[in-house]
């Protein structure tokens, strides 16, 4: 059994338990959804603004729910003792890594297929473009390599609700910034070449976490 | 002719473990060979289920080598990790998942060949077949515990490291689980558990250790030593405590 199908298997398993359970899914997508409510409410939104805010909205809320899920997904593995069941196995430790990335990779992707039609909706902005499709893998494997590593890195800590924010949000802020300012070029209909130096930037936020992470990961899981 | 010394399982030396301020494991040294049932006795607090975790390559040590078959373990993680099946303190689940899914799910990890079969001839020999398809959550701890030790033979592993695996398991279960000790030791291979079902255990194993404040207070292969002699030593340990 090669090395894709034990991380497929990983994200296989957390994915059958999310179906059967929906605590990340849920907690993301209900976060994410009373952050753009609770803005629509608070703004007075035109057709002007709503471009200029909707962006930096969206992507906060999916930030800010994000961390809600990671928390939840470690803190499932930690609390059942399985995450040293899976240290048990003979698998390199990048793998259980990059299989628990993939799971939180699929629940916030879930979660967005939720989300980013109800921001239309809110927003009255035209989203269903290729270019939203591309932002929002992007912005979503990076969310996922780092989330994935400090959950794990705070699930050992008392206070892990705090911990994982702090560390979380500010290591994303590049990936946010990507993220808000290539949806606002999208929102304001301009071109891929437009919006390229952010994706760009979104690549190598990507390629960059997911190597260091990996990496980091295996250092961790040991006590 | 020169006889060939018996390969060691294990052979750790000097390990050092410390939890913060508490010294759990205090220079141990161990040799155990293969083919051989040891038995870890001791206090609470003796240091054997951290000597367990460590063996199960789940809590790094301080200071110290542990070599496993030959191999220094901290060198060859995966390749030894193959070669040890371990049911320690708690069954290690998926609540959510039944008793198949956790066992096809472990299988995958171990890089299994035919999952079914293996999954098959695991829940016979430990005797869960009728709850295959029931959740972990629905069953009693002593069934979980008996999953934990399917999910721990499924790799036919050379050691298996057993902390108390009678706890919550029936009269029944315990005779199933002393008959899965034998075989393995009828096929040479080695198995380290932790009991305080003292007299028990001295049943089955072939050496006894017991641990003192994180170190060997006396290490005894059967039938060199006198049980009772090792059941003077272990309640020594827990009347000091």
């Amino acid at each position: 059994m090669g090395s894709l199908a034990v991380i497929w298997a990983i994200g296989r398993k957390d994915l059958l338990l999310e179906i059967r359970n929906k605590d990340v899914v849920v907690a993301v997508a209900g976060f994410a959804l009373l952050v753009l409510i609770i803005f629509t409410f608070a703004i007075d939104l035109n057709q002007g603004n709503a471009k200029l805010v909707g962006p930096g909205v969206l992507w906060a809320g999916i930030a800010l729910a994000g961390v809600t899920g990671l928390n939840r997904a470690f803190a499932l593995e930690v609390e059942g003792g399985t995450l040293e069941a899976l240290m048990l196995a003979p698998i390199s430790r990048d793998l259980i890594y990059l299989g628990k990335a993939l799971g939180n990779f699929l629940f916030i992707a879930v979660a967005q297929i939720i989300v980013i039609p109800v921001f239309a909706v809110l927003f009255n902005l035209v989203v269903f473009r290729w270019e939203m499709l591309a932002i929002s893998l992007l912005t979503t494997v990076g969310f996922s390599a780092v989330g994935t590593l400090f959950a794990a890195m705070s699930v050992k800590v008392r206070a892990r609700e705090v911990m994982l924010p702090l560390l979380f949000l500010p290591v994303v802020t590049p990936l946010l910034m990507a993220a808000v300012e290539s949806t606002g070029h999208m929102v304001n209909g301009r071109s891929w070449s437009d919006m390229a130096q952010w994706l760009q930037l979104a690549v190598a936020f990507d390629v960059a976490f997911v190597v260091v992470s990996a990496f980091i990961f295996q250092h961790i899981l040991e006590d | 002719m020169v006889s060939q010394a018996p390969q060691l399982a294990v052979k750790a030396e000097a390990l050092v473990k410390n939890f913060g301020e508490t010294a759990v494991l205090r220079g141990l040294d161990i040799e155990l060979p293969t083919g051989e049932v040891t038995v870890l006795l001791g206090a609470n607090g003796a240091g054997k289920s951290t000597l367990l975790r460590v063996l199960s390559m789940l809590t790094q040590i301080d200071s110290g080598s542990i070599s496993m078959f030959g191999a220094d373990i901290a060198k060859n993680g995966p390749a030894t990790r193959a070669l040890t099946g371990s049911v320690l303190h708690s069954p290690m689940l998926y609540a959510d998942m039944t008793v198949r899914e956790n066992l096809m799910f472990f299988a995958e990890m171990y890089r299994l060949q035919n999952i079914a079969e293996r999954v098959a001839e695991t829940t016979a020999q430990v005797g869960i077949e009728p709850r295959l398809d029931h959740r972990v959550r629905t069953l009693s701890h002593g069934f979980q515990k008996r999953v934990a030790l399917a999910r721990s033979l499924m790799h036919n592993p050379e050691l298996l490291l057993l902390d108390e695996p009678e706890s919550g398991l029936d009269n029944l279960s315990v005779a199933r689980l002393g008959r899965i000790i034998d075989d393995y030791r009828s096929s040479g291979r080695t198995v380290i558990m932790t009991t305080h079902i003292v007299e028990h255990a001295l049943e089955l194993a072939d050496r006894a250790i017991v641990l003192n404040y994180g170190k060997v207070g006396l290490n005894s292969a059967f039938p060199s030593r006198d049980k009772d002699e090792i059941l003077a030593a272990y309640s020594s340990t827990v009347t000091a405590q």
